[in-house]
């Protein structure tokens, strides 16, 4: 015993020591892994993925709200005054610098999620400051690109992936 | 606690206590001293209890006929108001219970504020009951969004995004507490699960709670530490049960009002709407009480930082036994932060008038000097005015303001003392 009171390097007994929290941590991290994974979209919420939109009957000016997984997409037929407000803005003024060009590449429709990106809530279409959206939660204001001009939210609202199947239809997703 | 060890007097009594020390337990709590001069702001704790068990019972016979399904929890409320037997009398025990849940722990939180409740050595019953009351919020807030209506909806939808303003992985970590990529029914039926779960969990806290207090024993209106027992106590039965019955009692003709007269008046008519996730109602607000915490989030104009600081007004509070750098405990002896506090409370009712109102104009100024307000007394106000601050000088126990028979606590001092002080 005399020989182990006088060094303090590590002895087997450590070893074991830190080899078992290892390998038990490892144990335990895989245990509670499957735990906290099934709050995540299960397969059937994730199966749900496009949505495909007849866009036949709407004139321009005129918007259409969609669900596309559980979210609001807002499908909007932009008439030439909007889509010249657009493209006028000197995208160096704006919070979440985007051309218009990028946002609609056919300017005559815009399809973006119609969610404002600071807590989520669903714009108002045709209001605000700038004749684009205003969210009413908590007072951010869109251009008619669904940029974001004035209030709290972050980013400009997003576009999802979409295309037009034909001249008529819209898919989502 | 006493110091005398308790004996059963019965046979069997004895047999058991020897086993399971149970009548020990009760023997305590009975003869608890208290400090007799408790008035009744410390009646609080007691109304607290009857409110979680209130809250416990009614949620588990509503329970027994609510559907956490996104397809039929409205109507399931619905079915409980119209066709279970007293059906409407416990759907609105327990949403205005919520209420007057919240309305006493305010109470509660502002009498340790004004007595120095939380100071040494009493840091950990604080920090205790600051987790129970985040807890309460989580629970209150979960339990709002099972009826399904619009506000539910839309409530839940403002809150989970809060989560998304923390970089890198808040989209993910909002994902994975809807379990999908939006409020929907996964969202639902877990929130279900966990508002049946937390209040079991503050059932615990409330124990190491009360545990945690049975320590050092109550702080009193005076606020000095005084000898247990003394002639300065009085056992808790039958002295302090029957003064925290009375308070009950008035509380509960309180409670029994908003039920039986007013049972809507606390909610927004939006939630008679069923949730629908293509239209957000017009004006989104929580419920009234996390209305200060609403108009902090919406006073700060970046996202991120709107969150953090909404958090922070709350986390502070868990720092405040050592952010106050006073000795004195009780406000009674300390003028200027007497004042101070009454601002505060001031303040946080303006920040809860101004969370109801749209965040614009000048309520959305008012906010922000409310906001910094909130802020600048804790971070600055407390720790200086500890230092700066003169206070009047202390009684040696609580017996002897009493006794001297004036309500002036100085005063009460002998003659000599008062000279001193004169001069």
């Amino acid at each position: 015993m005399s020989d182990q009171k006088d060094e303090k390097k590590t002895n087997r007994r450590d070893f074991l020591f830190t080899a078992t929290a290892a390998a038990g941590a490892v144990g335990v991290g895989a245990a509670v892994w499957p735990l906290v994974d099934q709050m995540n979209p299960d397969a059937s919420v994730k199966a749900l993925a496009s949505t495909e939109v007849d866009v036949s009957s709407m004139q321009p000016g005129q918007s259409l709200t969609v669900l596309w997984r559980g979210k609001p997409v807002f499908i909007k037929r932009r008439t030439d005054d909007e889509i010249k407000k657009a493209r006028a803005v000197d995208i160096n003024n704006l919070k979440h610098p985007e051309k218009d060009e990028d946002r609609a590449k056919n300017p005559e429709w815009l399809v973006m999620l119609g969610i404002c990106t600071h807590l989520g809530c669903v714009p108002l279409t045709d209001k605000g400051d700038y004749d684009g959206w205003f969210c009413p939660c908590h007072g951010s204001h869109y251009d008619t690109s669904g940029r974001i001009r004035k209030g709290p939210a972050p980013t400009n609202m997003e576009i999802p992936k979409y295309e037009f199947v034909n001249t008529n239809t819209i898919k989502i997703g | 606690m006493s110091d005398h060890e308790y004996t059963p007097s019965s046979k069997f009594g004895k047999w058991f206590n020897d086993r399971l020390p149970l009548l020990t337990l009760a023997n305590h709590l009975t003869d608890y001293p208290t400090p007799k001069n408790l008035n009744y702001w410390w009646t609080f704790g007691g109304i607290l209890t009857f409110c979680l068990i209130t809250q416990i019972v009614t949620g588990l016979v509503l329970a027994m006929h609510y559907i956490a399904h996104a397809d039929m929890a409205f109507s399931s409320v619905e079915h409980i108001m119209r066709d279970v037997n007293y059906g409407w009398l416990l759907r609105y025990v327990h949403a205005n219970g919520a209420s007057m849940f919240f309305l006493a722990v305010y109470i509660h939180i502002f009498r340790s504020l004004f007595y120095g409740s939380y100071k040494s050595p009493r840091e950990i019953i604080w920090i205790l009951g600051i987790i129970i009351y985040l807890l309460m919020m989580a629970a209150a807030f979960m339990g709002y969004v099972l009826p399904w209506g619009q506000m539910s909806f839309w409530g839940a939808t403002v809150i989970t995004n809060l989560f998304s303003a923390i970089p890198l992985v808040g989209e993910s970590i909002t994902t994975w507490l809807w379990g999908g990529y939006s409020v929907d029914n996964p969202t639902l039926t877990r929130f279900f699960t966990l508002h049946y779960l937390i209040p079991f969990l503050i059932l615990g806290l409330v124990v190491l709670h009360i545990w945690a207090l049975h320590v050092p024993g109550n702080n009193n209106p005076v606020g000095i530490d005084i000898k247990k027992p003394s002639k300065d106590t009085v056992p808790f039965h039958p002295y302090i049960v029957i003064k925290d019955a009375f308070a009950l009692l008035m509380f509960c003709i309180v409670f029994a009002l908003f039920v039986f007269y007013q049972p809507n008046i606390l909610g927004h008519a939006d939630n008679y709407i069923e949730a629908d996730p293509l239209v957000t109602p017009a004006h989104i607000v929580p419920e009234w009480y996390l209305l200060p915490f609403y108009a902090i989030l919406r006073s700060v104009p970046d996202k991120l930082m709107g969150v953090v600081a909404m958090l922070s007004a709350i986390l502070i509070l868990a720092a405040l036994p050592w952010l106050d750098t006073s000795k004195v405990r009780s406000a009674v002896f300390r003028p200027l932060f007497r004042q101070f506090y009454w601002i505060l409370v001031a303040d946080v009712l303006i920040l809860g008038y101004v969370g109801a109102m749209p965040a614009e104009g000048l309520y959305l100024l008012i906010a922000r000097v409310a906001t910094a307000y909130y802020f600048a007394h804790f971070l600055i106000i407390l720790p200086v005015l500890g230092w700066k601050e003169k206070t009047t000088p202390l009684p040696l126990s609580i017996t002897e303001p009493v006794l001297g028979g004036s309500p002036n606590l100085a005063a009460a001092r002998s003659d000599e003392k008062i000279e001193k002080t004169i001069k």
